[in-house]
């Protein structure tokens, strides 16, 4: 622990060295990340000059943008309440869990976290499919739920509509809250399980309850892990359209629906481009926010 | 009192959230061995194991498959390559604009992958390339440098350099102190992004639908439209086999890695 490395006591070999080191990689990704993104802002304020006009010339036309707004606004706000719920879930669901592993698993510690990894080496869309198939109509989920009464709570907070669970808000903040779920439980578990043992006996010593040694103690040095899970899944979650188009029916379609419509269906260019941007932009200030909230400035 | 209480709570969520992760994957499972009715493979028929005696029976299946295992070993390899000399350049030397190398290298991933096929999928159409196997392989290794860039980074952090040093004052030269020492030393690390890059891309659906030809449907693609259409028990076979194999790879790599601790 604590050892520095090279860069300090080792001054260089060849001067130029790193930058070969570098260019391969910091090539490919200029071109085929930031150029790639250059034409998508030009695109986003070209415009067409009827419909059937696929190649939109450059003419600064900003309405592009304002179009968004009218035409998707429920889509955006509800995108990023889905995320946000899901989020939140995952939080809630994967908080308890990295901690229990990390805390009181004992030598099963590695093997579980393992198992979190393991849904990744299954297909992403054959899991989701998978609820499709939990979820259905007359499945055991939906009847348990219906015997439980917890239909009625659900349609009374508008998370389901009529008597079933697929097809419904509830449906795909689900399926999101499972997807991303093991992106919220390896970074909180790693920062967790860094904390030396010593600080929790330090603070028992020192009379603090298991409560507040875990608020004044614990949850402080988790919060990199907290940040880093949130990113983790909310980023992927406000833009995903999979389980919008697989558990959420016609009602519930997401920002993503629409940017693969427009793009690949549609073929509207500046359309889609216009959107893609302003989802990145609106997730980029939401997670300078979020950073400043939390107090965690360093990324990943 | 309280705190036995609260370690009970922690248990049974746990417990639950592991019940959550895998109860997907053990429908996947069963399914394999469903004997379905029509054309989709989702309602439960029937016990059967003809579709594990018959795996490979669906040629359109097995190409999309093969297709995707080619494209996650270009962008695993490709990757691995530029990964680890982009993350040996920045904890191995100090350079103006190495805070802006590490920016570049984050955002990729903390951008959504709708906008990054969009964008890819506007630049192979503007520049008028045709979108086939190797505009897909192009797209996957880009998230993977990032990727491999990144964990192999955090890995060489904690790495002894006097090594290296030991070596050249030994009179190995810069290649050969690299091959010889550098290079097995950071093997390890390297080969387990790689590996990861290779779960990475040979599951990617969002960008892939963008960026992918007419006629270079992989695996994920070929799930995707498959729910639209039929979805053989094949399909599950598929995925339980590529689950169990890769679960068996690991679990041999922690028991090597383990086995050379001691």
């Amino acid at each position: 622990m604590g050892r520095r490395g090279g860069p300090q006591r080792r001054p260089s070999r060849g001067r130029w060295t790193p930058f070969g080191l570098l260019s391969p990689g910091v090539i490919w990704l200029t071109l085929f990340f930031l150029v790639p993104l250059a034409s998508l802002a030009r695109m986003s304020l070209s415009s067409k000059q009827s419909r059937f006009d696929f190649e939109p010339s450059f003419n600064w036309d900003w309405s592009n943008y304002g179009d968004v707004f009218s035409e998707y606004g429920t889509q955006l706000s509800r995108s990023f309440g889905f995320a946000a719920a899901a989020t939140v879930l995952c939080l809630l669901i994967g908080y308890p869990m990295a901690y229990w592993v990390a805390m009181h698993a004992g030598r099963w510690r590695n093997l579980l976290i393992g198992l979190v990894v393991v849904p990744f080496l299954t297909s992403f869309l054959l899991r989701t499919i998978s609820w499709t198939v939990l979820l259905a109509d007359s499945s055991m989920v939906v009847r348990a739920v219906r015997a439980m009464g917890l239909l009625r709570v659900l349609r009374a907070v508008g998370l389901v509509e009529g008597d079933r669970l697929l097809d419904t808000p509830l449906a795909v903040i689900g399926g999101l809250t499972y997807n991303f779920l093991p992106f919220m439980i390896l970074p909180i578990y790693v920062s967790l399980e860094k904390i030396d043992l010593r600080l929790l006996d330090a603070a028992a010593d020192l009379y603090a309850s298991t409560g507040s040694t875990f608020r004044r103690v614990v949850l402080p040095l988790s919060l990199p892990g907290v940040f880093a899970g949130s990113l983790l899944s909310f980023i992927p979650a406000s833009g995903d359209f999979v389980n919008a188009a697989f558990l959420g029916g016609t009602g519930n379609r997401m920002i993503g629906n629409v940017v693969q419509d427009r793009f690949l269906v549609q073929l509207d260019y500046p359309g889609a481009a216009a959107i893609s941007l302003l989802l990145m932009a609106i997730i980029t200030s939401a997670v300078l926010v979020y950073a400043k909230l939390l107090g965690t400035e360093e990324l990943a | 009192m309280r705190a036995r209480l609260f370690r009970a709570v922690l248990a049974a969520v746990t417990l639950a959230g592991f019940g959550f992760l895998f109860l997907p994957i053990a429908v996947i499972v069963v399914f394999t061995f469903n004997h379905p009715v029509g054309r989709f493979n989702l309602v439960w028929h029937g016990f059967t194991l003809d579709n594990w005696l018959h795996p490979f029976i669906r040629p359109d299946i097995n190409a999309t498959l093969w297709r995707s295992i080619r494209v996650a070993s270009v962008a695993a390899a490709a990757a691995g390559v530029m990964g680890t000399m982009v993350a040996l350049a920045l904890v191995r030397y100090r350079f103006r604009g190495g805070a802006l190398v590490n920016v570049l290298l984050v955002l990729p991933l903390t951008t959504p992958e709708i906008v990054l096929g969009s964008s890819l999928a506007l630049l192979f159409l503007n520049r008028g390339i045709e979108r086939s196997f190797w505009t897909i392989a192009i797209a996957h290794t880009l998230f993977c440098v990032s990727f491999v860039a990144i964990t192999v980074k955090a890995r060489l952090r904690g790495m002894d350099w006097t090594l290296e040093d030991a070596a050249m004052d030994l009179g190995a030269g810069p290649w050969r102190t690299f091959s010889r020492v550098t290079f097995p030393l950071i093997l390890p690390g390297v080969l387990a992004a790689a590996l990861l890059s290779f779960a990475l891309s040979i599951d990617d659906f969002i960008i892939t639908y963008f960026v992918a030809g007419e006629g270079d449907t992989t695996f994920p693609l070929y799930v995707f439209g498959a729910f639209q259409r039929e979805l053989a028990p094949q399909v599950n076979v598929m995925s339980t086999a590529l689950l169990v194999l890769s679960v068996a790879a690991l679990a041999a790599t922690v028991r090597y890695q383990r086995s050379r601790l001691r």
